[in-house]
């Protein structure tokens, strides 16, 4: 066990401690971290009730039969009480082996992780590349960077709206594509064009966001490490496959684990995008969304197990990576 | 923003090419590299840029089919659009809705993400790793797990279709990321200045408020800005929480000119702008600190 000094309190921690009562235990760590504490406490709060305490009560609903129509609610005056019952891991079976089950979930399933995989993927790889252009001395970079940076600097609504007009049937990447003798797919209705659409739009959307954040990266480097490796003979490939991309794996741990949970819960651009039209580009975040609120009656229970389903897999995947991180002999990225 | 660092950006780049000796070495690459960044670059930037340009200019047409023959708009460009929209429809209701909005949950989501990431920053508590646990995995929770009972709760607390209750949802997203990043900024602050100010007799909450929070202005814009970008830009929760159309925010006001009026494109356009202008003013403001912020939550772990 090593013995650190709390450099902000200038006491010492860890190390081996007298054995106390568990009172007097209690109350010492009260009386050395209490400052500690009072500052998490808003945090506490606030992640506690608003989410926590939700996450609970999901998880109950998820064993009811919960829906719209036995919830309970007030029509006008009347106040009516909820009817909904307890109906055990019905709702988990039904969505994992029920009739249809293909449909409405793997199909889903499979389509998320096709869509996540491809567009962190992308948002990563065309990050990095603008990045390394970026970080060269470059007339106009700091103009580039400006326009670059733009996708991410107006909000999604807004420019998911910009693309579904262009994507539109005679819109304008129709037309240029038409123009210049290429077939023209219905982008907002043929459900591959839809899949391609949407992975387009979320790629745009996501890829400044990595750029801004690799080249951070990239201008940490230090660049006597470069110098040094230039010494010795390595040429570019080498230099950015053994000094660059070695710099760089803190933060390009962070930002695909960023982006692989943004991505995967990203509601906004496939909602816009096809809003109703659109059953095989919904990913699971949508699609349960559209069992919850998007169809009558409002379906809570099955909406909510989708839900606590998500939050599984992103759980598993995020203990599998980080763990995965630490075998690679590298401090967790968060 | 671009005309003030363009100016200085330029002389900088061009010193090393003049100074630049014969020998081909790292950094200074031959014409041929440098016109192919130039050319990658451009034809990014017109990527990014094109999707947004073609909007405002989709709003300067009179028609709503104009999406469909942008040639006709050049003969007849009009602002008339704008002036519809600012005085014909709720879009000033949209404004305010969106403005208390996301400015509550700037205020409220960087004061409380600041002192918890100065807390795990600065001090190893007991509980600590599941507390940094606990942030990360309230990043990712699906909007879907959260929304059916928050739904339920806030009804029964009567806060549907009111902007306490989407200001407070807002806050359970953006917090736990505007600690994570802070935290990251604190840790870049030397620990030294802490001990400084414990010796000079300031409480750990003096510290924090009058030696750190100073330093760490950075990070606190980024923070600012990102709880602003998510409250702006949030579709799910505001499109099922805000019920009246007065209180609808951008987002789910945008979305209304596809249901009601259907046709109506070219004022969806001009409200796009109207919508787009303020927010990427403020992401410009903040941008110069972005870069900062964020690999400094980034690079430490």
């Amino acid at each position: 066990m090593t013995v650190a000094i709390d450099r902000a309190t200038g006491k010492r921690r860890g190390g081996p401690a007298p054995r106390r009562g568990p009172l007097q235990r209690l109350r010492q760590g009260y009386q050395k971290y209490w400052y500690a504490y009072a500052m998490i406490a808003p945090v506490v709060a606030v992640i506690g009730v608003l989410v926590l305490y939700p996450l609970a009560r999901g998880l109950y609903l998820t064993f009811t039969n919960a829906n719209s129509l036995n919830s309970a609610r007030t029509i006008g005056v009347n106040e009516i009480e909820a009817t909904y019952e307890w109906i055990g891991l019905d709702n988990y079976a039904d969505i994992l082996w029920g009739p249809t089950a293909y449909d409405r979930f793997w199909s889903h399933f499979i389509w998320t992780i096709v869509w996540t995989a491809l567009c962190v993927t992308l948002h990563y790889v065309i990050g990095l590349g603008l990045a390394l252009l970026l970080n060269q001395k470059l007339r106009g970079r700091t103009l580039y960077r400006l326009i670059l940076v733009l996708p991410w600097a107006v909000p999604t609504f807004v420019t998911v709206f910009g693309w579904r007009f262009m994507l539109a049937d005679s819109g304008v990447i129709n037309n240029a594509l038409d123009s210049i003798g290429l077939p023209t797919p219905l982008w907002l209705e043929d459900s591959f064009w839809q899949r391609f659409a949407a992975v387009m739009v979320n790629t745009w959307c996501g890829v400044p966001f990595m750029m801004v954040s690799l080249l951070g990266g990239l201008q940490s480097i230090d660049s006597s490490l470069y110098e040094a490796a230039e010494m010795d003979g390595a040429n570019a490939w080498q230099r950015f496959r053994h000094v660059t991309l070695p710099g760089l794996r803190s933060v390009s741990s962070t930002v695909v684990l960023l982006g692989v949970i943004w991505t995967f819960n990203q509601f906004a651009v496939i909602f816009l995008l096809f809003g109703n039209t659109a059953p095989d580009a919904q990913i699971l975040v949508t699609w349960a969304y559209q069992l919850g609120f998007g169809q009558q009656p409002r379906d809570y229970a099955q909406s909510a197990a989708y839900g606590i389903l998500l939050l599984s897999i992103l759980i598993v995947f995020t203990s599998v990576y980080r763990r995965w991180l630490d075998r690679n002999g590298q401090q967790p990225a968060l | 923003m671009s005309t003030t660092t363009l100016p200085t950006a330029a002389p900088a780049d061009r010193a090393p090419a003049a100074a630049a000796p014969p020998r081909k070495g790292r950094g200074r690459r031959g014409l041929a590299g440098s016109l192919v960044s130039h050319a990658v670059l451009i034809v990014a930037s017109f990527a990014a840029l094109f999707p947004i340009a073609w909007l405002v200019f989709l709003s300067l047409g009179p028609d709503k089919d104009d999406y469909l023959h942008p040639g006709r708009i050049f003969g007849r460009m009009t602002l008339d659009n704008y002036t519809f929209v600012l005085t014909e429809t709720n879009f000033s209701d949209w404004l305010v809705s969106t403005l208390v909005v996301s400015l509550g949950t700037t205020v409220i989501g960087v004061l409380v993400a600041a002192t918890t990431g100065y807390a795990v920053s600065r001090m190893r508590f007991p509980g600590y790793r599941k507390f940094m646990w606990v942030l990360l995995v309230t990043q990712m929770f699906p909007v879907a797990v959260l929304m059916v009972p928050m739904y339920e709760i806030l009804s029964e607390l009567r806060l549907v279709d009111s902007y306490l209750g989407l200001v407070l949802v807002y806050c359970s997203t953006a917090v736990p990321y505007c600690a994570w990043l802070l935290k990251g900024y604190f840790d870049t602050i030397p620990f030294e200045i802490d001990e400084a100010g414990r010796v000079d007799g300031l409480t750990p909450f003096g510290t924090f408020a009058r030696l750190i929070l100073p330093l760490a202005r950075p990070g606190l814009a980024v923070a600012a800005f990102y709880s602003f970008i998510t409250a702006v830009g949030e579709v799910a929760f505001a499109t099922t929480f805000l019920l009246s159309d007065t209180k609808y925010t951008f987002a789910v006001g945008l979305q209304s000119f596809v249901s009601e009026h259907d046709a109506q494109r070219q004022y969806m356009a001009a409200t796009a702008v109207l919508v787009a202008v303020p927010v990427s003013a403020f992401f410009y403001l903040v941008q110069k600190n972005l870069v900062t912020g964020l690999t400094a939550g980034g690079t430490k772990g």
